[in-house]
């Protein structure tokens, strides 16, 4: 026991002596582990921010859609609105479907200060929020308590409140829509426009506009879409059993459920190895200025070493202390490393790097720390091994006398 | 029993041209537990090599080598230096204190080879010591900040500090005033009789030699008792003395 405690004791005593060798010694270790560390970090933040972006273009892994639409063969009656909703409420049901929302999207007219205007709208359900994990900038966006208000209520983008003429939702903004028998809604809450010069859009919930047969003579010949977000793992095996379902309950219709949109893994393949490769190019060029400056070190010392088997050090003693001394440093270097990758990561910019905010922050990759700690403590041993081969080698008395 | 033994040892090394050069020559020396023993010659007549077989940190090439009636030859090279860290002490001329650590550090830094109790009160049996040889107020210091005497003095709470049954002095006031070696011998002297280890110093400096108990000279690898008179003169040689070299020379060069 005294002698392994001994042994790291030593090793630390000579990193403590000689720490602006050392810290020389390291920078390249220290740096490496960081960018391994980091980088994967940074890359696994890239995923989730292009993942979230792709959730809020097509639903989160995995948003099956179903789409319906009447084949129009000859004795067949085309399914009405009210049949198609009550056929994806019970499949929905069937399949214990948490987050389910119905679709439909096209222009519909809203009075503003200006005038009467046509907006390209999106009737949604509520749950369509969560499957799209929508951000609102301003207010919120729709709850199931909403479906149950009698006047419709709106979630609007940017432009469409400048066009209201305020700007921001404290007034509780308000704004007339339909033609002859028009509604007053009121606006909820604020999104942010796609890109500048956007145009007005908004979002209504799907009860409200046929409640109050707000939706146009286009719209109101569309099939709305059907989106459920399902567990990925189930993914695959309910896409037949929703078509096949869909399509037994309401004859003369075609339905389709497209292959879902799994997004990718920007740390797959090629890139994760040039990741890799990066990292472990650094940490040998790390490895590499350690065996340079061990080396160098340990001639320096190699009266020193003599001195302590003077004193009764065994040649594995004296081997096992020399390697310990880089492998203690490094498993320093290495912890530095990921201290500053954490910081690194904490403060990256996030909204500037990535295009945009991220929700689910993916949590720190601690197996990308571990794999650069376990990298650079392995590093350091191979390091050591040199030097602590040319310290046992010294003959006593050369030493003492060196 | 003799604490160390050595009988017609003989050290001898291979030289770059294939010449063999015999730095020792058949020496046959025992020590006793508490013995103060001096070895006078002039450099490069085998001091150092002798010091290190005895201290083990050296072969003979042939020859025996009994500690304590065990035959070094048959430690493997753990256990020699292990004993070597439990029985030996080495001061040197030039102190050979480690860099970069306080006084009390070097004394320290022999414990962290032993075991037990030693190990872990490792500070505080350095400190005592330190404050054994006058040093108590200094145990921060480093080694830079200290005069030679009070190097020398750090480097013999070192050798002492594991309570080693041999201390062995290479030139421990080589590298020191008159005064100054005078009082270090002195204080080896006193601290070498109080814990009972046995003395061996090598010296050029007659005087110094003249404090041990039993007196020896080494020539040309030989090792030839001798009788000091007390200011530190040659007044008999005992034995037979090497004939390849005029030992007048040598007289001459030690008195």
């Amino acid at each position: 026991m005294s002698g392994l405690v001994g042994t790291i004791v030593e090793a630390w005593d000579e990193l403590r002596i000689h720490r602006l060798r050392v810290l020389l010694a390291l920078i390249g270790v220290a740096v490496a582990v960081t960018a391994i560390t980091g980088v994967t970090a940074a890359v696994q933040m890239m995923n989730q921010a292009f993942k979230e972006s792709a959730d809020r273009q097509s639903g989160r892994s995995v948003t099956l859609d179903l789409y319906a639409w009447p084949t129009g063969a000859a004795g067949t009656a085309q399914p009405t609105e009210q049949q198609y909703a009550a056929e994806f409420d019970r499949i929905v049901e069937r399949y214990g479907i948490t987050y389910a929302t119905r679709q439909l999207g096209g222009p519909i007219r809203f009075r503003f200060p200006t005038g009467t205007a046509i907006v390209n709208a999106q009737v949604v359900d509520p749950d369509y929020g969560v499957i799209t994990r929508f951000r609102t900038t301003e207010g919120r966006w729709f709850t199931d308590a909403d479906t149950q208000r009698f006047a419709p209520v709106a979630v609007v983008n940017e432009a469409f409140l400048a066009a209201l003429g305020v700007t921001d939702l404290s007034s509780h903004p308000t704004v007339q829509l339909g033609t002859d028998t028009p509604v007053r809604t009121e606006v909820i809450g604020v999104y942010h426009d796609e890109w500048s010069d956007a145009p007005p859009s908004a979002y209504l919930l799907y009860d409200h506009v046929t409640r109050w047969g707000l939706l146009g003579a286009d719209m109101a010949n569309q099939t709305p879409t059907f989106k459920v977000w399902v567990p990925p793992d189930l993914a695959a095996q309910l896409r037949p059993l929703l078509q096949r379902d869909l399509a037994a309950a309401l004859p003369g219709t075609q339905v389709e459920v497209p292959e879902p949109f799994t997004g990718q893994n920007v740390l797959d393949g090629a890139s994760r190895w040039v990741v890799l490769g990066i990292g472990g190019f650094s940490l040998l060029l790390g490895g590499l200025g350690l065996v340079n400056i061990a080396l160098v070190t340990v001639r320096f010392r190699i009266r020193e070493i003599g001195i302590r088997r003077s004193f009764g050090a065994t040649s594995g003693r004296v081997f096992f202390g020399v390697l310990m001394e880089s492998v203690v440093a490094t498993v320093v270097a290495g912890v530095v490393g990921v201290v500053l990758a954490v910081a690194v990561i904490k403060n990256i910019p996030v909204e500037k790097m990535f295009g945009g905010s991220i929700e689910d922050m993916p949590p720190f990759p601690v197996a990308a720390a571990v794999t650069g700690m376990v990298c650079a403590t392995a590093v350091g041993a191979l390091a050591g091994l040199i030097p602590a081969i040319v310290a046992v080698r010294v003959k006593v008395i050369d030493a003492i006398r060196y | 029993m003799s604490l160390l033994e050595l009988s017609d040892v003989t050290r001898s090394v291979r030289l770059p041209d294939d010449r063999v050069l015999h730095i020792l020559r058949g020496i046959t020396l025992s020590v006793d537990a508490g013995e103060h023993i001096s070895v006078v010659g002039r450099s490069g007549t085998g001091k150092s090599t002798l010091l290190n077989i005895l201290g083990l940190l050296d072969e003979p090439t042939s020859g025996g080598y009994l500690l304590e009636g065990t035959s070094v030859a048959k430690l493997s090279g753990r256990r020699r230096a292990r004993r070597r860290g439990d029985d030996f002490g080495f001061v040197f001329q030039q102190f050979n204190l480690l860099p970069g650590r306080t006084a009390l550090e070097n004394v320290a830094a022999p414990l962290m080879y032993a075991r037990g109790r030693a190990f872990w009160r490792r500070f505080r049996l350095a400190a005592d010591m330190l404050d054994r040889v006058g040093l108590g107020d200094r145990l921060d210091e480093m080694p830079d900040k200290l005069s030679g005497g009070e190097q020398q003095r750090v480097a013999i709470a070192r050798a002492l500090v594991r309570s080693p049954r041999v201390i062995l002095a290479d030139e421990p006031t080589g590298a020191l005033d008159v005064d100054t070696g005078g009082e270090i011998m002195s204080l080896l002297d006193e601290i070498a009789s109080q814990t009972g280890a046995a003395l061996i110093a090598i010296t050029h400096d007659l005087a110094v030699a003249a404090r041990a108990q039993r007196h020896y000279r080494l020539a040309e690898g030989v090792l030839v008792p001798i009788t000091l008179n007390a200011p530190g003169r040659i007044t008999e040689w005992v034995g037979d003395v090497p004939t390849d070299r005029p030992d007048d020379a040598v007289a001459t060069a030690l008195s």
